[in-house]
């Protein structure tokens, strides 16, 4: 149960890897209703997202 | 506006607080019911990450560069969700080579080289001092905030009256607690429990804090966040170019830069290696601890903007004090004081566990080595050095806080201070490549590591520090826009021409390729000694279980000396429980078993460093003190032919063996063909004797026509009688047969020795009356039990008579049966009269065909096949007894001893 755990695990850090370098940001660098860019929204969410899917991955039941 | 006082005893006495929480969190250690043992905390003391530099300094950063306040956290965030693969290696690393700061750590990687632990340990010394300094600034400009409001001006930092700068006695007060807490005992893990307790209940208070102004920013001061962002939208010009890519330094590629910084340093910073791997107590903690810290940095930057935001329409100036101006300007008293607690929470802890970490490293890499190598010392072998060791760690302690303090009572307000946060990540950064390249690249050597650290922190002193030195007005900053010497490529912010990078990104970028760079092609290039390899065979291999095998040591070392070596550093107590032997007698030279050398060894690494402890081992080894070839051969792969040698040789031992049994075997078998060609020519004379006769008279009765009847009879009588012997020799030698075959079938059963002795007299008694030989026995009146086969041992009674009988002595032949009942046996001797079996024939009597020249002048032969004795010795050594020839007791002639074990009780028989 060990090996599908360490890839989901490097999977999710390349994930984060890319959700938060420049190519993908540049998509979400847009201005919002109230003027100023709704990345800080995008990352705020893909953050919350990330770690609840490390929460999963690492608590999970095949954990042991 | 708070009145000093207030402000002072809630500070104070908050601190005081900490001392109780951390005497609470050791006091429940010793009791053996660990508070530290828990994920939650351990997740919360990684929290130590976030500094007052970052409780204040993240809103001041989201209102002036936007959003790259968020990437100090993205960075560690990354950092943990590969936790769990890179931070559990390095955590199992630690506990099995008891490694106690990152300096230890990478000194071990690296063959437990002594200078590479010193690099590291000087760079992290000058790097991250000026780091805590930053923290006392912190505090005094937020004491200066909560006291002065709404008259801002800039504390007055200087050495002059530091009596009244409260940042002074925070400074003491932590000095105390830190050696208080960070230097108890010396014990084989540099674990601080109290101090780890203490850590995360201050990571609850900054956390608690800093979400009490976001809620009353979010929700007092305005109706809702909503609310406070379309407040914003109308208020502040220009909002669209806020939190943009754009806004951050650098750009995109400055972004992706810090990015990258953050993730490496949040591993490499001391303190950060101090509470993740150090303090760790168990690594399955890391599995909760690799999503609640990112959680727990989501939720204190939950509130960033909406603060920053507020601050922003409040007009205020000093943005790295809008958490605390925020509330103030409301007119409220108790948030103020609530924010003030975190900031110092925040500044404390950090300076806490670095002012532990540097002092290890101070202790453990740079004095103890120095102290060790000098000579001139003299440092009495004698003497107990564990006092030496604290009280140069405490020094150590007070000298980093002096400093720390001095840095920000004098150049507080240098651009190179305010600036040092990013900086000393980009210089803690530099550990990486040797750190992480040496966990999963057994090739990385220390030469690489030495070289690509050295000119990894070149390239960062000069990219980072000294332009900042110039920026702080302390040299000229002429060569920032020229270069030195007018070379405009080695100009510091845009080195070789690289133009239009944030100075981070630039000088990370310079750094990293050069250090990663020459710790690949030196390392390519040069040659690992036995121990890096060994070293580097256990890192790399550290998650594998293999790997549990530890160092092993060989070689003499004289036990009192190890444990004089141990007790000199540990103290007595601790030197006991490590080796786990009493101390002993002072002549005593027992060598130390490979595992209390282990042990030492690892104990001694937990308090002074792996080179050091190195040195210190090898001082009382003799001999080579690390079995190279066994571990190599297990753990590296370019040794396996020294395993697949050792298999051969194992193999060759073996067949050797083989050859060496079958040779054995060999001679055993042409020894018995031997005997079995002896053995039938004696069976053929044996045969042919008797058939010789019965032939030669059987032809004289066939040719003789007239003879007397009286002769005929006669020799008739003679063909009988050398028949009977013919099938009588025939039937024994079927019986030999059968014994050397193991055929032979008997029927044991419990009979009465005594009665069969009896039985055998009374058949033989008519003979012995016929030969006029006086037979005397001595038999017990109680039964003699035994267990055999009573036919079989009646056939071997009877021989043994016959046999008497026929060598019993010829004027009064006598012969003597004696039964004795011994204590778990009976014996049956059968004495003669007669001349007696010399020693050295006493064996060869057993021997097939084996006959005694005949003593009796009357009978030429004794008339037997020679096969009596054997076969007897053959049934009574099946049934479990014995048959020897022995020194007669009674009579002069020969005596031969039958043995047989007396049969267990009946009832016991019955019962079993």
């Amino acid at each position: 149960m060990k090996a599908p755990r360490q890839g989901r695990l490097v999977a999710l850090t390349l994930l984060a890897l890319v959700l938060f370098s420049p190519p993908l940001l540049l998509l979400f660098d847009r201005p919002t209703d109230y003027g100023f860019s709704s990345l800080a929204l995008v990352l705020y969410g893909c953050w919350a997202g990330l770690i609840l899917l490390a929460a999963i991955v690492l608590e999970g039941r095949d954990a042991d | 506006m708070q009145t000093n006082w207030i402000v002072l005893t809630i500070a104070f006495s908050y601190l005081a607080l900490l001392f109780v929480i951390a005497a609470w969190g050791d006091r429940r250690a010793e009791q053996g019911r660990s508070l530290v043992n828990s994920p939650t905390i351990y997740a919360l003391s990684i929290a130590v990450y976030c500094t007052a530099w970052t409780f204040y300094g993240s809103v001041g950063r989201a209102a002036t560069t936007g959003l790259s306040f968020l990437l100090i956290y993205l960075g560690p965030t990354l950092a943990m969700l590969s936790g769990w693969l890179v931070l559990r290696k390095m955590i199992r690393i630690a506990r099995a080579q008891r490694i106690t700061s990152i300096a230890d750590f990478i000194s071990a990687r690296y063959g437990k080289s002594g200078g590479l632990g010193m690099l590291v340990a000087l760079i992290a010394v000058i790097a991250i001092m000026p780091y805590i300094a930053l923290q006392l600034k912190a505090i005094t400009v937020s004491y200066g905030v909560l006291t002065e409001y709404p008259n801002l001006t800039p504390p007055d930092l200087s050495l002059q009256d530091f009596w009244n700068d409260k940042a002074f006695w925070v400074a003491l007060v932590l000095a105390v607690f830190i050696i208080l807490f960070g230097t108890r005992h010396l014990d084989a893990s540099e674990r601080h429990e109290g101090m780890v307790t203490a850590i995360a209940f201050e990571s609850l208070v900054k956390l608690f804090a800093f979400i009490a102004v976001g809620l009353f920013v979010c929700f007092a001061l305005y109706p809702g966040p909503s609310a406070l962002m379309a407040d914003a939208a109308s208020m502040l010009p220009n909002l669209e170019q806020h939190f943009g890519l754009d806004q951050i330094p650098g750009g995109p590629l400055g972004w992706f830069g810090t990015l990258i910084l953050a993730t490496l340093a949040f591993i490499t910073l001391p303190r950060q290696f101090q509470v993740l791997v150090v303090e760790n107590v168990n690594e399955q903690h890391l599995r909760r601890a690799c999503w609640l810290f990112p959680l727990y940095l989501l939720l204190i930057n939950l509130f960033v903007i909406p603060i920053a935001l507020a601050g922003m329409m409040g007009g205020m100036s000093e943005p790295d004090s809008f958490v605390l101006t925020l509330p103030l300007s409301a007119g409220l008293d108790a948030l103020p004081l609530l924010v003030f607690i975190g900031g110092l929470s925040a500044a404390t802890s950090m300076m806490i566990v670095e002012t532990i970490a540097l002092s290890t490293m101070v202790s453990n890499q740079l004095v103890m080595p120095l102290l060790l190598r000098w000579r001139s010392l003299h440092l009495d072998p004698s003497r107990d050095l564990s006092g030496w060791l604290l009280g140069i760690r405490r020094i150590a302690i007070i000298a980093i806080l002096i400093l720390g303090y001095l840095y920000h009572a004098l150049i507080g307000e240098a651009y190179s201070l305010v600036t040092i946060g990013l900086v000393s990540f980009a210089a803690a950064s530099q550990f990486a490549p040797a750190l992480l390249l040496g966990l999963y690249w057994r090739g990385a050597s220390r030469n690489g590591a030495a070289a690509g650290l050295l000119a990894g922190i070149t390239v960062w002193a000069w990219t980072l520090l000294i332009p900042g030195f110039a920026l702080s007005g302390w040299i000229p900053t002429d060569f920032i826009e020229q270069g030195p010497y007018g070379l405009t490529l080695l100009k510091p912010y845009a080195l070789f021409g690289l133009e239009g990078w944030d100075i981070y990104t630039h000088s990370l970028f310079w750094s990293m390729l050069v250090n990663i760079g020459l710790l690949v092609s030196v390392s390519l290039f040069s040659r690992q000694t036995h121990m890096e390899q060994t070293q580097a065979a256990l890192f790399t291999n550290a998650l594998r279980p293999e790997a549990e095998m530890a160092a092993i040591w060989q070689g003499q070392a004289n036990r009192q000396e190890l444990f004089q070596l141990v007790q000199r550093y540990l103290g007595k107590a601790a030197t006991v429980r490590l080796l786990g032997v009493e101390p002993l007698d002072r002549h005593d030279d027992s060598p130390a078993t490979p595992a209390m050398l282990a042990a030492a060894e690892q104990g001694l690494t937990g308090a002074l460093g792996s080179a050091t402890a190195r040195i210190l081992i090898n001082s009382v080894v003799r001999g080579e003190a690390l079995d190279m070839d066994s571990i190599l051969s297990i753990l590296d792969n370019t040794s396996q032919t020294l395993e697949y040698n050792r298999r051969l040789e194992q193999k060759s031992n073996e067949l050797s063996r083989i050859s060496a049994e079958l040779r054995g075997a060999n001679d055993r078998l042409r020894e018995l063909d031997r005997l079995k060609d002896e053995f039938l020519a004696m069976v053929s004379h044996e045969l042919r004797t008797p058939l010789t006769s019965i032939r030669a008279f059987a032809e004289i009765l066939n040719d003789a026509e007239a003879m007397e009847p009286e002769q005929r009879q006669h020799f008739l009588g003679i063909i009988v009688r050398e028949s009977e012997r013919l099938s009588r020799l025939i039937e024994e030698i079927l019986d030999m047969a059968r014994l050397e075959s193991g055929r032979m079938t008997l029927s044991p059963e419990r009979c009465d020795l005594s009665q069969l002795t009896r039985q055998a007299i009374e058949a033989v008694e008519q003979l012995f009356q016929q030969r006029g030989i006086r037979l005397e026995s001595r038999l017990p009146d109680t039964p003699c039990p035994v267990i055999a086969d009573p036919d079989r041992l009646q056939q071997v009674l009877i021989n043994l008579l016959d046999n008497a009988s026929k060598f019993a002595g010829t004027d009064t032949p006598r012969v003597f049966v004696d039964l004795t009942a011994l204590k778990q046996r009976y014996e049956v001797h059968v004495e003669d009269n007669g001349p007696g079996i010399a020693v050295a024939e006493r064996e060869k009597v057993f021997e097939k065909f084996h006959q005694i020249e005949a003593g009796h002048s009357d009978k030429a032969r004794p008339q037997g096949t020679g096969l009596g004795l054997p076969i007897s010795r053959g049934i009574i050594n099946q049934q479990g007894g014995r048959l020897w020839v022995a020194d007669p007791k009674t009579l002069t002639g020969a005596c031969i001893v039958l043995a047989l074990p007396s049969a267990p009780d009946e009832t016991q028989e019955v019962s079993s």
